[in-house]
């Protein structure tokens, strides 16, 4: 895929003139239309022809913003650039920006300050708060003085502070995933694969009846974990029938991760198709699934 | 040079464009084929059938815009069945860019289709908390602890439908879509499993990185699972075929998103097997020239 130098940029300025034509045509705008509940809703190009829909400029900024950083990340796959790299670092800002903003208006106001300080909150904030303070209002100093702890990491002195409500941070959510473990995916795991490896129930007439299909289930899933579980025994010399085992063990691990490969594949493909969708679709107007331009969705 | 040598020597570039035409050319053509569904699929379908009009279900959109593709139309079919049997709608999530794919769920669904749901009656819409599976562990005891106010703000005793709502044991089905941590796992470690209430009440969608992982937990601890696009293009069936086409209706087309990308999928899927037995077939052509030349 050497080209010449001056092959991409002809075929970008090509690409360039093709997107203005469909500009031209209307792609990449968005109109929307109000709904009874007050909902600004998506509305079709016909609405807006009828007067039923408006223009959205930012909708329509976001579709385009959205294609070309699209176009940015997919870039990589030629090689690393700068397009890539400045869509790349523009991601990691704003969603560090969103992430704290939602922390803020999720976690810190509401379960925070709007239980220390309800009627603050109530009457700058969130009106839907209750301004009434619960009867044990002033245990959310503690959370609020772990917090402030935690924050002294910045400081140039005293860091160690930070490590008293970092060691609870740990310690809780340790006790709290344990418990959870041992339950979900310990005890509940061992009890399901305790099952019969011959399956018998009995029919209409009060007769055990054999099910092969059921049976032999059964065994792959009982033999395939104690293989598993053997390859996975390094206090014994894998040989013999123990390297047997072990390697009929190395079978199923394989099995395992070939299917969660296959699983991968498949969550890539979709993702990929709903940008090539996304770019055929809202951007350039080529295909309409939805019904979109027609006012069917 | 051979050709065993020119495939080795392929640019891999090659490969990503093949890939990339593989998918985009069904995008552009609607290419799409019938699915069959399978019996987790069928599993998740009758849970929701079997309840009865005004029974209170808890959805969990746990993913955002990254996992969109795969999980959005699961989301959708989820939601569109519940309000075919008129269910009571509990929105949440834990994810923090979650409440937009809520509202997303809510605007395609809801607000076009069932005009006559009343926001706060039918359904809510808890939105987003954080503290990953401790919001779990909380609301499983006491909702109001973490939830005072719902998405928009509204005190939640002023919510008829949630007034006296103390816990999530009263759901009669947690309706999961998961793209990771916290997600379908979670909601089974700290709700499903050790909750007695909510034994055998729980279905999840999840991508298709999650379904391998997921798999240990059926049947006993999760009963319905839609592993990724095809899981959800499966459960799409189901539901247009008992809404839409048993009642001689045409399907919406927002309503087979997961069945029209199964069309890319087959085609790259195609690709890929193609492309492994090309690269076994050069593997093996280079070691048998290799073993003759020595």
């Amino acid at each position: 895929m050497n080209g010449s130098s001056k092959f991409w940029p002809i075929v970008g300025l090509l690409f360039a003139g093709w997107l203005l034509y469909r500009a031209t045509l209307g792609a990449g705008t968005v109109y929307v239309a109000e709904a009874p509940n007050g909902v600004w809703m998506r509305a079709a190009p016909v609405d807006f022809v009828a007067g039923a829909a408006e223009f959205s400029p930012g909708r329509t900024i976001g579709v385009w913003v959205a294609a070309l950083f699209t176009l940015c990340i997919m870039s990589y796959l030629y090689r690393d650039n700068p397009f890539y790299r400045f869509a790349e670092a523009v991601i990691v800002g704003v969603s560090a920006a969103y992430y704290m903003v939602v922390a803020l208006w999720t976690t810190l106001i509401p379960n925070l300050i709007g239980k220390l300080w309800p009627g603050i909150v109530q009457a700058t904030a969130m009106p839907g708060l209750s301004s009434e303070r619960e009867d044990f209002w002033w245990l959310y100093f503690v959370p609020l003085v772990m917090g402030a702890m935690l924050i002294w990491r910045l400081s140039p002195k005293g860091a160690w502070i930070a490590r008293w409500p970092l060691a609870f941070i740990v310690g809780t959510t340790a006790g709290v995933r344990l418990i959870g473990y041992i339950e979900a995916d310990f005890l509940s795991q061992i009890r399901a694969t305790l099952l019969p490896l011959v399956v018998m129930t009995p029919d209409a007439s009060g007769q055990p009846v054999f099910h092969l299909g059921d049976s032999i289930r059964n065994a792959l899933i009982v033999g395939g974990v104690l293989s598993a579980l053997v390859y996975f025994l390094f206090s014994v010399e894998h040989k013999g029938p123990i390297g047997r085992i072990a390697r009929a063990g190395t079978w199923t691990l394989m099995i395992c991760f070939g299917a969660a490969f296959g699983y991968t594949v498949m969550g890539r493909i979709a993702l990929l198709a709903i940008r090539f969708e996304f770019l055929f679709d809202d951007w350039l107007w080529l295909i309409d699934p939805l019904g979109r331009r027609t006012g069917l969705f | 040079m051979s050709f065993a040598e020119r495939l080795n020597a392929l640019d891999r570039r090659w490969i990503f464009l093949a890939m990339g035409l593989s998918v985009a050319i069904p995008v552009l053509f609607g290419l799409q084929f019938p699915e069959s569904s399978s019996a987790l699929s069928e599993q998740c379908f009758q849970m929701i059938e079997e309840l009865q009009p005004g029974d209170p279900v808890l959805i969990a959109m746990d993913f955002d815009p990254p996992s969109k593709g795969e999980l959005e139309p699961m989301a959708t079919a989820f939601v569109r069945h519940c309000c075919e049997k008129k269910l009571k709608i509990y929105f949440m999530t834990l994810w923090p860019a979650g409440p937009q794919m809520i509202d997303d769920a809510i605007e395609r669904v809801i607000v076009r289709d069932f005009p006559a749901m009343t926001y706060g009656e039918d359904y809510v819409n808890l939105g987003f908390k954080p503290g990953y599976e401790g919001v779990i562990k909380v609301i499983i005891s006491n909702l109001k602890t973490l939830y005072s106010t719902d998405a928009r703000g509204t005190n939640i005793d002023q919510i008829p439908m949630c007034r006296n709502l103390t816990d999530i044991k009263s759901m009669k089905l947690i309706i999961n879509v998961s793209a990771g941590y916290p997600g379908a796992k979670e909601w089974i470690q700290y709700a499903s499993t050790p909750v007695e209430q909510l034994k055998n009440r729980i279905v999840a969608g999840c991508t298709g990185v999650q379904a391998a992982l997921l798999y240990p937990y059926i049947p006993e601890q999760l009963p319905g699972l839609l592993g990724a696009i095809k899981g959800a293009a499966e459960y799409e069936a189901l539901v247009n075929q008992k809404y839409d086409a048993d009642k001689g209706r045409p399907t919406p087309a927002k309503y087979q998103e997961a069945l029209r990308r199964m069309g890319p999928q087959s085609v790259a899927h195609l690709l890929m097997i193609a492309l492994i037995i090309l690269g076994n077939v050069a593997f093996f052509l280079q070691r048998s020239r290799r073993g003759a030349a020595a």
